[in-house]
């Protein structure tokens, strides 16, 4: 099993946005073909920490892909290995979604190249697995939130990356595309993928391999979905106000009412 | 279906190049004489200087500045993300204008002088000008991410140094007259000259903006998504800003500050063909350079035998333009 070799590990690292610090001296590893997910509160350092991981933001501290420095990597050859979705990034309306889609072969191409028959097989394969493969033809101003997210994530997948960060990628999307990406995600990880990604919703979380959890900037647990330590984690940076069960051998995550505050 | 991909811009394209073409062709048999210089070309020499020296670079200046106003636009919008980026509104063309103002102050002459090496200095002025200003609009706007920053500290930056300008200009009451004709723009004193420095100036530019294209196609999704498909981003920005400093810069220096042409052209392009940025500044530039032509030509033959500055003309339709996009995002944004 190659189950244990790390994709993507940070030790000691400390960002800091506008003058403050957000990250607090985080170390981290993740694990080489599992799908690991961040969860904390509002504010805890989710999103700061997977761009800080994706070198999109400046950070003191050393970050490792494959155990190659991150920072020390080519351009090109990052991105060939790492591929990125973010949130609510401001797309503009005027491209096609197969234009759009074709942009993840970047990190493949050259400068001035035209794109190869097999970017276009894999822009191909990329649209049909969100289901966006009927748009092509479309602008991106064309479609709707969900419909959007659905080609961006396609983006994300042409890069055919080793490791795929993802921030919010379950934004905008209806329950049926919801489960839609989580048999992707399955997908990626059966071909060996590392799959790393912040959700706020914990219920999908928790269809995740292992968690991250984080607080105030700082991770306090970091453990398989399945273990009974882990739930008790993530239950506490939440306030105990929500209680994660078994049901239909899936984990849910239930909010918890106070009923010893409840009226007289 | 990869071909209707490719079909309608090369179209466009194809279309562009026939209205410029005609518009040059008509453009040298429009004027107080009239047809008949054109006619009499072959035996006058009168005839043939009108054609020759006057008409045809005046047509073919007016589609070349026009390209570059539209090729400025197109980099501008792409750059920073934002629709509404016209040169003009990150404060290049008071930033030209200045730049105009002093070396017309310290070198002496004429806007529109035809000597090569004072349309030189004229341009290296109006470039410099150009880069700075919207050097100052960036730090004054602290990056291009938020969009009324950016376009306040356009307008501050283009007040202020419009007043230093027009502070020049009232200190040396000579230069005067040639930066009245200059602020109002004007194609009617485009010599040959101004003619090959603002063709030479446009191929640099859409060979660089052809280039970096890619660039700005991944930067419609986000800065982020673009770094992280290994672009060199900060290299490639800097580039762009002087490519789009450059066009305007020459522009300017040739006919004035023309008004909305750089942010018209682009938006026309957009409504017509969905394309890729390669594509998008190639036909930017020609609808720019159609749109100039045109306007050329209107401006000579709507108050005859007077002559009204194309800039006037362009500020009129362009800001009508302007208005008509304005109130029609506005209604989709309400339908939405």
């Amino acid at each position: 099993m190659s189950g244990l070799t790390s994709a993507l590990r940070a030790h000691d690292l400390h960002v800091s946005l506008a003058g403050q610090e957000v990250l607090h001296g985080v170390n981290v590893s993740f694990v080489a073909g599992r799908w690991t997910s961040i969860v904390g509160p509002n504010g805890a350092g989710k999103s700061t920490l997977l761009k800080a991981l994706a070198g999109l933001l400046p950070a003191t501290g050393r970050i490792f892909l494959f155990d190659q420095a991150l920072m020390a990597m080519g351009r090109q050859q990052r991105a060939q290995q790492l591929s990125w979705l973010g949130q609510n990034e401001t797309a503009s309306d005027d491209l096609r979604v197969w234009d759009v889609v074709m942009l993840g072969r970047m990190p493949h191409q050259d400068w001035l190249a035209a794109p190869s028959a097999h970017d276009h097989a894999v822009v191909e394969t990329a649209l049909k697995a969100t289901q966006a493969w009927a748009w092509r033809e479309r602008s991106l101003g064309q479609l709707s939130g969900g419909e959007r997210q659905r080609v961006l994530l396609a983006r994300a997948l042409a890069v055919q990356a080793q490791v795929l960060l993802m921030d919010e990628p379950l934004a905008n999307l209806d329950p049926p595309h919801q489960v839609d990406w989580l048999e992707q995600v399955r997908c990626l990880t059966a071909q060996n993928t590392t799959v790393i990604s912040v959700l706020h919703e914990v219920g999908m979380a928790l269809h995740a391999d292992d968690l991250v959890v984080m607080q105030a900037g700082r991770i306090v647990h970091q453990g398989a979905c399945a273990d009974a330590l882990t739930h008790r984690a993530v239950e506490a940076v939440f306030d105990k106000r929500m209680a994660i069960h078994s049901l239909e051998g899936q984990w849910v995550a239930v909010p918890k009412l106070p009923n010893d505050r409840a009226a007289p | 279906m990869t071909r209707s991909r490719t079909c309608a811009p090369v179209g466009l394209a194809f279309g562009l190049l026939l209205l410029c073409l005609l518009g040059v062709a008509l453009g040298s048999a429009v004027g107080s004489t009239g047809f008949e210089s054109w006619l009499n070309a072959g035996q006058d020499d009168v005839a043939w200087q009108i054609v020759w020296d006057i008409r045809l670079p005046r047509s073919v200046g007016a589609c070349a500045a026009g390209a570059l106003l539209g090729l400025a636009g197109a980099v501008a919008q792409g750059l920073f993300r934002n629709p509404l980026a016209d040169p003009y509104l990150l404060g290049s063309a008071s930033g030209a204008s200045l730049g105009v103002a002093m070396a017309l102050a310290l070198l002496g002459g004429h806007p529109f002088a035809t000597e090569f090496l004072i349309r030189l200095g004229l341009t290296g002025a109006a470039f410099t000008g150009a880069v700075l200003a919207v050097l100052l609009t960036l730090v004054l706007a602290r990056g291009v991410q938020h969009t009324l920053r950016l376009l306040l500290a356009g307008v501050i930056v283009g007040v202020v140094l419009g007043a230093l300008a027009s502070l020049i200009t009232l200190m040396r009451p000579d230069v005067m007259q040639g930066m009245q004709g200059f602020l109002l723009g004007s194609t009617s004193f485009i010599g040959w000259t101004s003619c090959l420095l603002m063709l030479c100036v446009l191929l640099l530019c859409l060979a660089l903006a052809f280039a970096f294209s890619r660039v700005l196609d991944a930067l419609t999704l986000g800065e982020s998504t673009a770094i992280s498909l290994g672009l060199p981003l900060a290299p490639v920005r800097v580039a762009l800003v002087c490519v789009l400093a450059l066009a305007t810069g020459t522009a300017v220096a040739q006919t004035g500050l023309v008004a909305f042409v750089g942010l018209a052209a682009p938006h026309l392009v957009r409504s017509v063909v969905q394309s890729k940025h390669n594509w998008g500044v190639v036909l930017s530039a020609l609808m720019g350079g159609t749109l100039l032509l045109a306007a050329d030509l209107l401006a000579r033959i709507a108050i005859t035998p007077q002559e009204m500055p194309v800039g006037v003309l362009t500020a009129v339709l362009g800001g009508g333009y302007l208005l008509w996009l304005m109130y029609r995002s506005q209604a989709a944004g309400a339908q939405s």
